[in-house]
């Protein structure tokens, strides 16, 4: 079996609220990423997928379960060579771009902070070159580096955003969200460019959306995740056109489709985990096919099948 | 077909430290009974403004330049007209907001008072506009809860904003919007802070209580699938100005404005596959202050002709319901097809052959 980049092995991530009472955002949820591919992550607010993100790339530490990235496990407690391992090979691109950047620091000292950091550049030329050379990639001209954040419009900042992360040179990408702050004409850009640069650097991405038809365009594989479960995995054919949990169902019956006559007559599916009778806890992982998985019972499988 | 709202050549600028910004520049719009009207365009397009007007929210900084909102509503089976652009701040509040014209806005977490409980708020509207004493209030906030699909309603009347979900609470500013029987319902973005499966929920919400009561809505979203489904009438606005408008089927099987066709084609289509790259629009919206001369979004625009640059085009008629604002309609203008992927998606839809997940 050949090596995935991230193994995620039941992965686990609760927040203890109180005494009593804790959140369980992510209750043993597993997948994987292979070089290069995207691994699309839908699913309503509160559903664990940013925290999934925010776990693997180690900002919370995980309650329970494995991940290992490049053969380096990186969940428990890692030394300073794992720690310097995954700083420099993974980065992230985060959701507001407004918020992201520091709004003190000329952008080519927030593209190059990174390469600071890890002493990656041995000389200022160096670094200036690498710094150039990635704002070329993402639209920007050289002029442009000795500006501040507050200079730059939305789509502009994202795109920086991305040359930041994308500067280390990375084998994975974790994007958070990274369209849904911008305007409608900028989202299709900053989708292009991504996969533009992901042909040219060959970065895998973990694309992290509620956005369904985005994820779609841009996704080789992608996780259905409802209430910190992953209900459903599969390629992006899987899911598209032969979804099987009711979840997967009623999330894709609410895309709207810019099409007057047939989405005026449509009524999306409904799906209400309290009075579904699911329970995501007792369910296994059934495969459909070789890529396509499917969290739930024996009887609930034949049942949705049927 | 009763015409309950006319906007008429409406300007509104505001002063900055930066310059003057023209947000809304000589837009004209009709809204008829019973019928929803989507207002389309990116972030600074003016949509927001032109919609605040008619509530009469305005901020310190504004002014509105010329124009006329015209409402008419039927009262003891007498049409009666109001011109809501003359009225003080006051008369506004006591005679409009509320009881003819009522505003859902993007956020339900902020436009909810969380200090107050879910019934209280529900019905102190209805006490002040209505004059409706507390038991009477009190029954008709159940029956909005369950208009609006709250179950439980007895009990939600007692909880907190911060004990609901987002769905929920966007329920529950809908519901506080009807508790006044307005005529005309304004939903700013109502569903942009939701996911997906909940925003579905709400549009079916809004679509059946407007069957039910027969109100006018005007929808303000950048979301051309929402358009698609709750829209009767669409205009798109960009830097300002209705760049095009007509009926949903103008719109979206004969789009005349190259920015329209733009918008059109970046929507990601279920139905390619991921090796065709996103249509783009190239570019960013303009700066608002200091406009340049010609039409602000021919910097942008793959079709601009050399008069582009020079004047604003004037709105041309294509049929009695659907208007644009591009030289290329003028009869001097070269012949200019929409981008063929457009054409042949466009086609596909009218087939219906189309398939969707």
């Amino acid at each position: 079996m050949p090596e995935h980049l991230l193994v995620v092995d039941g992965l686990k991530q609760y927040f203890q609220v109180s005494k009593k009472f804790t959140v369980k955002a992510v209750d043993g949820v597993s997948f994987y990423i292979d070089d290069g591919e995207t691994y699309g992550l839908v699913g309503e607010s509160g559903s664990g997928k940013s925290t999934i993100g925010r776990s693997i790339i180690r900002l919370y530490t995980p309650t329970a379960g494995k991940v290992t990235f490049e053969g380096v496990e990186i969940s428990g407690n890692m030394g300073a060579n794992e720690t310097r391992h995954l700083r420099t090979r993974m980065q992230m691109i985060f959701q507001d771009p407004m918020a992201c950047l520091n709004p003190r620091k000329k952008v080519s000292d927030i593209i190059a902070q990174g390469l600071d950091v890890h002493h990656l550049c041995k000389s200022r030329e160096e670094r200036q070159e690498k710094v150039y050379r990635i704002m070329e990639k993402i639209g920007l001209d050289r002029e442009q580096a000795n500006r501040y954040p507050h200079q730059f419009s939305g789509g502009q900042r994202q795109r920086i955003g991305i040359a930041r992360a994308l500067v280390m040179e990375p084998k994975l990408v974790i994007a958070d969200e990274p369209i849904s702050a911008l305007d409608v004409s900028i989202q299709a850009q900053v989708v292009n460019l991504m996969k533009d640069l992901q042909k040219e650097l060959g970065a895998a991405y973990l694309f992290i959306a509620h956005d369904l038809s985005m994820v779609k365009y841009i996704s080789d594989r992608i996780g259905v995740l409802h209430l910190g479960h992953l209900v459903e995995t599969g390629t992006t054919k899987d899911i598209f056109e032969d979804p099987i949990h009711p979840y997967t169902k009623s999330l894709l019956s609410a895309i709207p489709i810019a099409d007057p006559h047939v989405e005026k007559k449509r009524v999306a599916i409904a799906y209400d985990y309290a009075t579904s009778g699911i329970d995501y806890t007792k369910g296994t992982y059934h495969e459909i096919s070789g890529t396509h998985q499917v969290l739930c019972t024996d009887d609930e499988l034949a049942y949705w099948q049927s | 077909m009763e015409k309950t709202l006319t906007i008429r050549n409406l300007s509104v600028s505001f002063s900055t430290s930066n310059g003057t910004v023209r947000a809304v520049r000589n837009v004209d719009l009709d809204l008829y009974k019973g019928e929803t009207l989507a207002i389309v365009g990116e972030s600074g397009s003016g949509k927001s403004v032109t919609v605040k007007a008619v509530m009469g929210i305005t901020s310190n900084n504004q002014t509105i330049e010329s124009g006329s909102i015209l409402y008419r509503y039927e009262q003891n089976e007498n049409w009666t007209e109001r011109e809501l652009l003359k009225l003080t701040h006051n008369e506004m509040r006591q005679q409009i907001n509320g009881t003819h014209i009522a505003m859902v806005f993007q956020d339900p977490m902020t436009s909810l008072d969380p200090t107050m409980t879910i019934g209280m708020q529900l019905m102190e509207g209805m006490m002040h506009h209505l004059h409706l004493s507390k038991q009477a209030a009190r029954k008709r906030a159940l029956e909005l809860l369950e208009l609006v699909g709250i179950t439980d309603s007895e009990k939600r009347m007692r909880n907190y904003p911060h004990q609901l979900s987002g769905g929920m609470r966007q329920r529950v500013v809908i519901a506080i919007a009807l508790s006044c029987n307005p005529d005309i319902l304004i939903c700013d973005e109502p569903t942009t802070a939701l996911d997906v499966t909940i925003q579905a929920k709400i549009l079916e919400l809004i679509k059946e209580i407007q069957e039910k009561t027969g109100i006018s809505v005007i929808y303000i979203t950048h979301d051309l699938g929402v358009v698609a489904k709750v829209a009767d009438y669409v205009a798109v606005m960009y830097a300002g100005r209705i760049v095009e408008k007509g009926t949903v089927d103008d719109i979206f099987y004969d789009p005349r404005h190259p920015y329209t066709w733009g918008l059109l084609s970046s929507m990601p289509d279920l139905s390619i596959d991921n090796s065709e790259r996103l249509y783009t629009i190239p570019g960013s919206p303009p700066n608002m202050v200091n406009l340049p001369a010609g039409d602000p979004f021919a910097p942008r625009n793959q079709f601009a002709l050399e008069a582009d640059y020079k004047e604003e085009s004037p709105t041309f008629k294509i049929s009695d319901t659907h208007f644009a604002a591009t030289w290329l309609l003028d009869e001097r203008a070269p012949h200019v097809e929409m981008p063929v992927s457009l054409r042949r998606r466009i086609d596909a839809m009218k087939e219906g052959g189309v398939s969707h997940a």
